[in-house]
């Protein structure tokens, strides 16, 4: 079982809160701080920690993300940077990490090269924003055939029949965007997104992880009454984005984290 | 190359790829909603009644035909025809495209249009088009392009569009399609997108191709009728690529017909200073679509420059990268300063200020005809005016 499925696998078992999937945009400020900042959030009690490749043309991110990756690529960081201080950070790490990207710099760095390299660099899962099932066949299967999970999108615009292929198609859990739109936190958890969580459940047994709009302790607490995990994003690349450059920067990430589990 | 009649209906395959090309590179909210349009697409085409109405429009309101113009003073070795797509409505070929798509929004039931524009070209189009319609328009422009195009931006707003100002990036046009993008993907139910090149996901590069072929069409039985015969070669400017695969469509069979894209060769072939992809570019992912991409090292869209932002664009059509692959195609590219002698010449010349995009089709066309045999006769796409740019002129000038 990959270290995915066994998360959510105790997660379920445990029965005592929702899971929390983080995301951050490596090298925001630098890949040196981001090593920082993975300790903290697992130390702050992250369930799974996503790692955004900054890219120069994230069109399905907001602002906050815009930003940061404008930060990050200014920094320097690239795809082979980003995998390369994984696989020195994986056996440090006991919470699972994926990839989380744009299809063009996975294209230009070689589909194959770069599964190999998430496989060697201890990847757990990827997701790659802008790769639909239909054009994600051959890539799923160079992850797969070296155990790392590929991540599949759910959008409320998704159609049942989609639904039921994605179901068939992904591993480790199932990513479901809460609202249309782009990245970014709201007030208020969008009102359909119950509602389509319970739709995937009724398609796939597949752990399910609600993300987009999600802020605050009470928000991840009511999608953990029907997801299995919510996903933080936005907010916590705010809370990077304020502490910048201060020494109390990992603390900060840590405490936004157990706050948010509280 | 191939003997297989690949010209002949030239639809992608059901996945929207042309070759290795094309594709749907997109994230999953916008995947039904591209369903939709490409359902709706295909019974519209399919629908006798949205033909005629896009018929009587393009010739009623557009003012099709264009006409087809021999130069008299141009060059005296060749002979050289300009299809006259500077004097439609709106003063550029992005109508054809904008109208179609247009009349499309609303048989889909869309109250709302969104649009990039780089030129400002398609967006003048676009706010033409659905101020016709009686269809909401809100276009984005990078805001270093709203400063080259002012003028057009004032158009878009005297047409009751919404100009927005896109400050990310490189302010440009592939900045203005990532926010259109992320506009669209929040408002999809009752928006449409109205792409203004042969670019994005399928099937906007065949739609897109189609509402242009217009120009190839009237193009070839023109040249018939005036040249008695076919053109040796047809040359057009490629910035997304739509001008030129409107053009091409209608010589593809004819075998011994040379087809030339013209990209914008800027400053110099360097990064960033140009925006040649087929001089610079790798294959890659951009804005929905596989093609030939000016990308870095790590895969980052390379940012581009051209004194034509019509031109100014890191990607190129897919079915561009495919007929090149096939050998159909070929493609050229022009610098900043040779397109300016161009504008320059034709302007003085033949008495017609050019678009600086198609003034980069005209400059090649002045080379070519120092190095083809006598008599050749080669077809320019003119494929817009130039009373947007002659402030730019006039700067680049002093």
């Amino acid at each position: 079982m990959s270290r995915l499925a066994d998360t959510f696998a105790a997660l379920r078992r445990r029965g005592n809160g929702p899971g929390l999937v983080t995301y951050i945009t490596a090298g925001d400020p630098d890949l040196a701080r981001t090593e920082g900042i993975l300790h903290a959030l697992e130390r702050g009690g992250a369930d799974v920690i996503e790692v955004g490749v900054p890219w120069s043309d994230p069109l399905a991110d907001g602002p906050v993300i815009q930003r940061a990756t404008e930060r990050a690529l200014a920094a320097g960081t690239t795809l082979a940077g980003v995998v390369e201080m994984l696989g020195r950070l994986r056996a440090g790490l006991r919470v699972p990490i994926v990839l989380f990207s744009y299809a063009n710099p996975i294209l230009r760095f070689g589909a194959e090269r770069f599964a190999e390299a998430a496989r060697a660099a201890g990847v757990d899962g990827v997701l790659v924003l802008d790769l639909p099932i239909e054009e994600a066949g051959e890539f799923r299967s160079l992850l797969s055939s070296r155990g790392i999970d590929t991540i599949l999108l759910l959008s409320p615009t998704t159609t049942d029949d989609r639904l039921r292929r994605a179901a068939s198609l992904g591993s480790g859990f199932l990513y479901a965007i809460s609202r249309l739109g782009v990245t970014g936190a709201s007030a208020a958890i969008a009102e359909g997104a119950e509602a389509m969580v319970r739709r995937i459940r009724a398609q796939s047994p597949l752990p399910i992880a609600l993300g987009f709009g999600i802020s605050t302790p009470e928000q991840v607490r009511e999608v953990g009454r029907w997801a299995d995990a919510a996903v933080v994003g936005s907010a916590l690349v705010n809370v990077i984005a304020d502490a910048g450059a201060s020494h109390d920067l990992n603390v900060r990430v840590e405490e936004y984290v157990r706050w948010l589990k509280s | 190359m191939t003997e297989r009649p690949v010209f002949a209906r030239r639809d992608p395959d059901a996945r929207g790829y042309f070759g290795a090309y094309g594709g749907r590179f997109v994230p999953e909210t916008l995947v039904a909603p591209i369903d939709e349009l490409a359902a709706g697409y295909f019974a519209a085409r399919e629908d006798p009644a949205f033909r005629d109405e896009l018929d009587r429009l393009l010739s009623h309101y557009v003012g099709r035909p264009t006409p087809l113009y021999e130069t008299r003073r141009l060059a005296d070795r060749v002979r050289i025809f300009l299809k006259r797509e500077d004097l439609t409505h709106t003063g550029a070929h992005k109508i054809n495209n904008a109208l179609g798509q247009a009349l499309l929004a609303r048989r889909m039931g869309k109250t709302r249009v969104v649009a990039e524009t780089g030129a400002g070209q398609h967006g003048v189009a676009t706010a033409t088009a659905c101020a016709l319609l009686g269809l909401e328009c809100d276009v984005y422009m990078g805001s270093e392009d709203m400063r080259r195009q002012a003028l057009n931006v004032v158009r878009m707003e005297l047409l009751g569009a919404r100009v927005r100002r896109v400050d990310s990036g490189s302010r440009t046009l592939k900045d203005a399609i990532n926010e259109a993008m992320r506009d669209w993907v929040t408002n999809v139910a009752h928006t449409y997108y109205l792409l203004g090149s042969a670019l994005g996901p399928h099937p906007y590069p065949l739609m897109v191709r189609e509402f242009q072929s217009v120009i190839g069409r009237e193009a070839r039985a023109q040249i018939l009728a005036q040249a008695g015969r076919l053109p040796d070669i047809v040359v057009a400017c490629v910035g997304g690529g739509s001008n030129a695969i409107g053009i091409f469509d209608g010589f593809l069979e004819d075998r011994d017909v040379r087809l030339i894209g013209v990209e914008a060769g800027g400053e110099r072939i360097a990064p960033g200073r140009h925006a040649a992809r087929f001089a610079g570019g790798l294959t890659g992912v951009l804005h929905g679509t596989r093609t030939f991409v000016l990308q870095d090292e790590a895969g980052n869209i390379e940012l581009t420059h051209s004194i034509s932002a019509g031109l100014d664009y890191a990607a190129v059509g897919p079915e561009h990268a495919w007929l090149r692959e096939l050998g159909r195609t070929e493609y050229a590219h022009v610098s900043d300063a040779e397109a300016l002698d161009g504008f320059q010449v034709l302007a003085r010349r033949e008495g017609i200020l050019p678009a600086l995009e198609s003034a980069h089709a005209v400059a090649y066309t002045l080379r070519l005809a120092a190095d083809v045999p006598e008599g050749t006769v080669i077809l320019v796409n003119l494929s817009g005016r130039g009373d947007k740019d002659v402030q730019s002129v006039m700067e680049a000038l002093k």
